[in-house]
């Protein structure tokens, strides 16, 4: 039943970042990374400069950098940071299991 | 250090008595921490900078709020006349929301900073081109992250982001105690330059606030705690006692206390912006002295307000006409304001803005308050003192005469809390007492100081009837008046005194 739930899903993430630092960068790729891995195919990811978009990041009320937002499926889940552990940040974000798919 | 000094340009906030006591305002284009316990009222500190800014200085300001969302602070500060929406509205004020909503849980993952925050300010800043900041309270910001050791590296960003901002900003912290340490988070380390606290202390069972600038970036200021109320119509105002500006340019136009011989004993009346303190036990004459003053006021068609803290209006008005003084008539005239209140109705620093307000909207040229004692029941000493020299020296500025009157504990002697406090701040203080003599309880005056005249320095027995009061001769076969235990002098102690006092007086001339 999860699984077939999880194959019918679709991800979208918001990833929020301060310009282009490295800190920016790293957390981008590892978030590409990962939904590559095991996303492929079903997922949007939408990169916000807070810098060029703040409104975005107001409406969403983000205070750190970086920030990804699940979007969807619901409920809502936030990971701050560079992403650097991908274990913990796919568990985090809601991720299916890649041994199970 | 001079250098440094007149560096400092200084931005009004505008709150009422602040500026005063910052000798101008806060640093303007940096940031003041402003710590306190919780309900100290740094949250409307915050908020009131910011309102003030655009109801009196047209400065557009913006609101990054950590703990309260903004619709409960447009609702919260609506009584207060602030129509923030209004100003959201005409691009005057501007939120930044960083309140936490439900259901955002987060996990960290890795390195971040405070970049969003830092974007979302200066967008704010930059879009209603602001000049004032208020962050209540960054170190909320601690209970979002669970690493408290980065929290505190990225929070120097955020400091240094808003220094290059050129806004003047107000930063609020939490402290633990009222009195020791710095705030929870040393929030104190980022913003060290200028540092304001606020405090609601119970000290003698009553509750004071207060507020102290600790530092001002080397710019001069007044130290020590100042009262400050949190008025329902003003919001937050700093009670400007003891630092109302004393401006040394004393009176020379005399005006009449109400009573001709009390006026001669005084020197030829009391100074337009003088003080007068009026000292007795119960029933010796305190409120008909009151009386006799207002009357003084009305007659020569000046304008009168008496305050009432021991009184009904009923007894006060019947006790008015045993004397012969028709306050009701007075009243309707237009020139003579009553208020009778008690003591309790409101906090001494209330008393003080409700008085200031009725001064503003009355205008009166003379003042009494009748009596300083019963406001003791809702003070300390050190309350009651500040309140008397901050509403002196308000009225001497305003130069409106005013008369103070204050119960002896004791029906014979004197000596009160209130007066060891304050008889100093007078210019003028008159004593009554009771005097017995031969079986008999008589009243004496005595003028104990008169600053600038030269008083009569006798004390002389008085009576009251239906025309007021009567100063009549000295008490010269008695000593010991004062103290409340005269004894009679013997003939020859008497020739003597006599003898002495007519030598003085050849001398004198």
């Amino acid at each position: 039943m999860a699984r077939l739930v999880s194959e019918i899903t679709s991800y979208s993430f918001r990833i929020y970042v301060t310009g282009e630092t490295t800190r920016s960068w790293q957390a981008v790729a590892n978030l590409h990374r990962l939904c590559e891995d095991q996303l492929a195919g079903r997922y949007e990811m939408e990169v916000v400069d807070v810098v060029e978009r703040p409104e975005l990041a107001e409406q969403e009320r983000i205070i750190a950098t970086p920030t990804v937002v699940r979007q969807a499926p619901p409920p809502t889940r936030r990971v701050v940071g560079d992403l650097s552990d991908l274990r913990l940040t796919a568990v985090s974000l809601g991720l299916p299991d890649p041994g199970s798919a | 250090m001079t250098d440094r000094m007149e560096a400092v340009a200084k931005l009004r906030t505008g709150i009422s008595g602040f500026d005063e006591m910052a000798l101008g305002g806060l640093p303007e284009g940096r940031p003041t921490i402003v710590t306190g316990t919780t309900g100290s009222g740094k949250t409307l500190l915050a908020v009131q900078f910011l309102a003030e800014g655009v109801r009196q200085f047209d400065q557009p300001g913006v609101l990054v709020t950590f703990e309260e969302t903004p619709s409960a602070i447009r609702r919260n500060v609506a009584s207060l006349g602030f129509d923030i929406a209004g100003w959201e509205e005409m691009g005057k004020w501007a939120f930044v929301d960083a309140s936490r909503g439900e259901s955002e849980e987060q996990v960290e993952v890795g390195a971040y900073d405070f970049g969003a925050l830092v974007s979302r300010i200066d967008h704010a800043v930059e879009r209603i081109g602001a000049k004032r900041l208020s962050i209540d309270s960054l170190e909320a910001i601690f209970s979002r992250f669970a690493d408290s050791g980065s929290v505190r590296r990225q929070l120097f960003e955020v400091a240094a982001a808003v220094n290059n901002m050129g806004v003047t900003s107000v930063i609020t912290a939490e402290r633990a105690h009222d009195h020791d340490g710095i705030s929870r988070f040393g929030v104190e380390e980022f913003v060290a330059d200028n540092v304001v606290i606020l405090r609601n202390v119970l000290e003698q069972e009553k509750r004071r606030r207060t507020v102290e600038i600790l530092k001002l970036r080397g710019a001069p200021h007044r130290s020590g705690e100042f009262s400050f109320a949190i008025d329902p119509e003003a919001g937050l105002t700093v009670i400007p006692f003891s630092l109302v500006e004393l401006q040394q340019v004393a009176s020379s136009i005399r005006v009449s206390a109400g009573n001709a011989e009390l006026d001669l004993m005084c020197g030829g009346g009391l100074y337009r912006d003088s003080v007068t303190f009026v000292s007795g036990a119960t029933g010796t004459g305190k409120t008909l002295l009151a009386n006799h003053f207002a009357a003084a006021g009305v007659t020569a068609g000046e304008r009168c307000v008496l305050f009432s803290f021991e009184e009904s209006r009923d007894q006060l008005f019947r006790n008015a006409s045993s004397w012969g003084f028709d306050l009701d008539a007075m009243e309707r005239s237009g020139r003579l304001q009553i208020v009778c209140d008690y003591p309790e109705v409101a906090s001494l620093d209330d008393h003080f803005i409700l008085i200031r307000q009725r001064i503003d909207a009355f205008k009166p040229s003379r003042l009494a308050i009748d009596n300083l004692s019963a406001l003791e029941r809702i003070s300390t000493p050190r309350g009651l003192r500040d309140f008397v020299v901050g509403l002196a020296a308000f009225l001497r500025r305003e130069e409106i005469t005013c008369l103070f009157t204050s119960a002896t504990a004791t029906l014979s002697g004197g000596g009160s809390a209130t007066e060891a406090n304050i008889s100093s701040l007078a210019d003028t203080i008159i004593l009554l007492r009771y005097v017995e003599v031969a079986g008999d309880v008589r009243r004496a005056v005595a003028v104990l100081k008169a600053r600038g005249s030269a008083h009569d320095h006798r004390i002389l027995e008085f009576r009251i009837d239906g025309d007021g009061m009567h100063i009549g001769q000295p008490f010269r076969h008695l000593a010991g008046i004062l103290s409340g235990t005269p004894t009679l002098l013997s003939a020859a102690d008497l020739a003597q005194v006599t003898r002495t006092l007519v030598l003085e007086d050849e001398e004198a001339r």
